[in-house]
């Protein structure tokens, strides 16, 4: 039961009101005397070596006051990921470089005073390239012969440069050969995942400028502000203290806007002119030329014994990272840790190449590896339960993982390193799959399909996933609050609001604390110049590791209230209490003083400002769990699958706001079921988007939704603030595998490549056996 | 270059801009500081720029500004009525239905369309007038919710001011 005033309570976003009101608060929203509009002059090939460069008709132009090309810059090996320093990502990436190595890299970028003339001075370079070979194809990367993408001398961190290969992993616990000999039934599959885009609203945009004092401000749409002043500081060679960037509102992320992505060079040309510059990816550059899903072929194994108990599991994974590394160890090391621990075998191997391709960069993505990897292993588990004549549900409540176990796993491979074994210390992983399946009709549908005659067939089908809350031992976060003479508060935290509420999650972690309501909290996150350090809004990190700093630093400041109240209340500070906005003695007689007249006392009579800052971080990535259900119907002469209801019970811990954290479960589950059945960027032989826009690329409309049904199973999370997990990242690893399992129960194929296409169900329900029909033959 | 004169009314408001012939309603829009009309995507597939354009919804990327020559545009900034949020807002912030809001102006400018030839919706039909806007954070599940309780918000306060309306005649 909720005994808290604000945490757990559906309260309306502190920033909402503005949202609602079109109110100028993204990054774009603003208007700078003598501002210059950037574009960059993206690579029409693959793979090439530049030439000759000429600018001189771009400079010419009336209009362009800077042209940049790899001659003029500092040439600085730096990833682009946003990552904690030392960024476990290859440092393989110039700010330009003379040589290109997918369509849409960076050749030049030009400042100018209209974004007409800017597109016209881009088209004004003379570039004469030496086209190289590309390689496109993820299984011909390593080949002998293959064409060397990263052939400079100067990149670092490549595991393999020779074979294009980007980094490699390799971990066992136990012994994977002696747990299959004991295995009863084996599966091994092959699975392949596609190249999924963000597109998040709000395109990539960043605006700089010089402030009056020369530094250099960058106003951005960014996850990660402080990773980006840090990196944009080496990259430029500025100190870090003369760059200060600012996050907006932000238009959502997705992971997309966890990289430096457009602040480097829009700063470059900011500095080169020395006026004021934006630089906004159009929609279609933001298909190519910012960030997208890793594409992985994965080879998954398992072994379980005649009453399904699983004793062995391997994951073999192939992927490609595109022309830079960026998150390529880290994702694909996600692929491993944090799927494959989800069943509680003591045999585990897990290896991975991620290599170079002459394509589009992959990234972070919100969750991060594991929506291939859950693909892959629940499809399996179906099919394992399917060979034991086990229900799937019930074979997963005999195999997942529990309260009390250690996922060791974990240990073995944490961010691009070793890492540290994870506790599981709340688990309402039983009661989600008992919800979702009660939401979903499963028992009942699971006995007897409800339409068996006729093209189209209905089924359903199920997947378990977990994810973490933070990176164990990296991810920190601090907060900074101070009181005002009116019993207010500001809150100022580092963490990156990207749309998903972290702004009131934490105000609402604060005012619990401080016992004053949510409209007390003044919150100012995201300003490098005005906040304290976070590492920014990734990996599931914001509401318990950012939220652990808040909950911490009001604490102390709670602790500096009640000091100055027990002076004025004459009681001791044991028997104070904070509620209301007020501070009161808990002991008879009731005396108390309104948090506002405390405030001005403090202020003005003790001379004293009340005001205190924490840090936080957590040795432990407590997992949040999810079920995921799926009703599918499938058109059998045409392929087409429907999804009519995906059910979703996610345990997040403690929700702070329950609303919110909802909305995270039904986004999530949307771009899961994007990723199942209509996303990908499609590329050509060449390299060449073949679909970059939203006609071509389909994501799904209000109109094309399912039914979705969401439920919480709140548990009480000992590491994370009023025991809170996370929840932003979990619910898009189910509806792949979901989908495909509801589509082998409705018509007896396994589609194990994304999407699933129709003309893919067509192919196998062609290739199948016909389908059984009903005894009695419909009239 | 070459300008021309625009007169039109925006939220209510009379006003003569001086604009390039070609330059998009959106890019005007902006320019004259109305930045809850959103480029998302610049090719009419995102709806992210919606404003009403005398009452019928128009994705302004696609409009030459010289187009709303005499007419009446309301955008988003324009939807809450002398500093009091419309019921859609007030509904939108009850639900949960803004995430990182870059879509939402336009989905309330196209849903308040909606309600003004239909307060009682369905919600397919909510679906169906939601559906030009894409929505990358919140699934659409709450968004329509919030619109069918906004819907019955006004309706209830409708039916409020009926009776009164009924003794006046």
């Amino acid at each position: 039961m909720n005994n808290h005033s604000i945490v757990g309570h559906n309260l309306r976003k502190v920033d909402g009101a503005k949202l609602v009101t079109g109110g100028a608060a993204f990054t774009d929203d603003i208007q700078i005397p003598g501002m210059l509009y950037g574009k960059i002059l993206p690579s029409p090939h693959a793979h090439a070596r530049i030439r000759r460069i000429d600018t001189t008709r771009a400079r010419a132009l009336p209009g362009v006051h800077a042209v940049l090309t790899y001659r003029d810059v500092p040439r600085v090996p730096h990833t682009t990921a946003g990552q904690a320093w030392p960024e476990p990502s290859p440092y393989d990436t110039y700010l330009l470089d003379c040589k290109v190595r997918f369509v849409g890299d960076r050749v030049a970028a030009v400042a100018a005073e209209t974004r007409t003339i800017a597109e016209r001075a881009v088209n004004l370079i003379e570039v004469e390239y030496e086209v190289l070979p590309a390689v496109l194809d993820i299984e011909q990367a390593m080949a002998p012969g293959a064409p060397v993408i990263h052939d400079e001398e100067d990149s670092t961190k490549i595991y393999d440069r020779e074979r294009n290969i980007a980094g490699y992993i390799l971990r066992e616990i136990g012994n994977v050969d002696e747990g299959f000999r004991e295995a009863d039934c084996i599966i091994e599959r092959e699975f392949r995942t596609q190249r999924q885009q963000h597109a998040m609203l709000e395109p990539h945009v960043t605006i700089c400028w010089l402030d009056p004092d020369g530094r250099l401000v960058i106003r951005s749409s960014t996850q990660v502000p402080y990773h980006c002043r840090r990196q944009v500081a080496m990259i430029l060679q500025l100190p870090v203290s003369r760059v200060h960037v600012i996050k907006p509102r932000i238009g959502g992320g997705f992971g997309g806007k966890q990289e430096m992505l457009l602040e480097d060079i829009c700063g470059a040309l900011t500095l080169a002119a020395r006026r004021p510059v934006k630089i906004e990816y159009t929609r279609e550059e933001e298909f190519y030329m910012a960030r997208s899903r890793h594409p992985q072929i994965l080879r998954m194994k398992m072994g379980a014994k005649r009453d399904g108990t699983v004793v062995a599991s391997q994951l073999t994974v192939l992927a490609t990272t595109g022309a830079y590394g960026s998150h390529s160890t880290t994702v694909q090391g996600n692929t491993g840790s944090k799927v494959m621990p989800l069943y509680r075998t003591s045999n585990m191997r897990f290896e991975c190449h991620v290599v170079y391709t002459n394509a589009p960069v992959a990234g972070a993505f919100r969750g991060y590896g594991c929506p291939q990897g859950f693909f892959a292993q629940e499809t399996v588990v179906d099919e394992i339960a399917a060979e034991l004549g086990i229900d799937p549900l019930e074979f997963h409540h005999r195999n997942v993982i529990r309260l009390g176990d250690i996922d060791r796993l974990s240990a073995q491979l944490g961010e691009g390193r070793e890492g540290l074994p994870r506790v599981i210390r709340s688990c309402g992983l039983p009661q989600c799959m008992e919800r979702a399946a009660e939401a979903i009709g499963w028992n009942r549908k699971r006995a007897a399909r409800p339409r068996n005659s006729g093209p189209k067939r209905r089924g359903v089908g199920m997947a378990c996933t977990m994810q973490g809350s933070g990176i164990a031992g990296i991810d920190w976060a601090s907060a900074f609050l101070k009181m005002n003479e009116d019993g207010s508060f500001y809150l100022q935290v580092g963490a990156s609001d990207v749309g998903g509420g972290a702004d009131t999650v934490l105000s609402q972690i604060a005012a619990e604390t401080l016992g004053v309501g949510l409209d007390k909290i003044v919150i100012t996150s995201g300003d490098t110049d005005i906040t304290p350090f976070d590492v920014g809004a990734y990996a599931s990190s914001t509401t318990i590791i950012s939220g652990g700093a808040v909950k911490k630093a009001a604490e102390k400041v709670r602790a500096q209230v009640l000091q100055a109240a027990s002076k004025l209340l004459e009681a001791p500070v044991e028997s104070l209490d904070c509620a209301n906005n007020e501070i009161f003695t808990t002991t008879e007689p009731r005396r108390s003083i309104a948090m506002a007249d405390l405030a001005l006392h403090a202020m003005y009579k003790e001379k004293f400002q009340i005001m205190d800052g924490a840090s936080h971080f957590n040795t432990d990535s407590p997992p949040p769990f999810c079920a995921t259900f799926a009703e599918v119907e499938v058109d059998t002469e045409t392929g087409q699958v429907q999804v009519l209801h995906l059910a979703t019970a996610v345990d997040p811990g403690t929700a702070i706001n329950p609303m919110l954290a909802e909305g995270q479960v039904e986004g999530a589950v949307t771009q899961g079921l994007g990723y199942a059945l209509t996303e990908e960027l499609v590329l050509d032989s060449a390299g060449r988007p073949v679909n970059p826009n939203f006609l071509d690329y389909k994501i799904f409309s209000a109109k094309d939704m399912p039914k979705l049904t969401t439920t919480l199973v709140q548990t009480d999370e000992p590491l994370g603030p009023f025991g809170a997990k996370s929840i932003s990242e979990v619910p898009i690893n189910g509806p792949a595998p979901a989908i495909a399992n509801a589509i082998f129960h409705a018509v007896g194929v396994r589609i194990r490549k994304l999407p699933i296409r129709p003309e893919d169900v067509l192919r196998e329900l062609r290739a199948a056996k016909p389908l059984p029909v009903e005894e009695v033959a419909v009239c | 270059m070459k300008t021309m004169q625009l007169h039109l009314t925006v939220n209510g408001k009379a006003r003569s801009w001086t604009i390039a012939p070609g330059a998009l309603l959106l890019d005007v829009l902006r320019r004259e500081g109305y930045f809850g009309v959103k480029r998302g995507c610049e090719t009419g597939e995102c709806g992210a720029c919606a404003v009403l354009v005398d009452g019928r919804v128009i994705n302004s990327c696609l409009m030459f500004a010289a187009q709303a020559e005499g007419r009446e545009i309301v955008t988003i900034e324009g939807i809450a009525q002398d500093g009091r949020l419309d019921p859609l807002q007030e509904a939108f912030l009850d639900q949960g239905a803004v995430q990182c809001g870059f879509c939402t102006g336009g989905m309330i400018v196209s849903a308040r369309a909606l309600l003004d030839r239909n307060p009682d919706p369905t919600e397919d039909q909510v679906r169906e007038a939601l559906s030009g806007h894409l929505c990358r954070c919140t699934g659409y599940k709450k968004p329509v919710e919030a619109v069918l309780a906004a819907a019955s918000v006004t309706r209830a306060s409708r039916l409020r001011v009926a009776p009164k309306k009924e003794a006046a005649r």
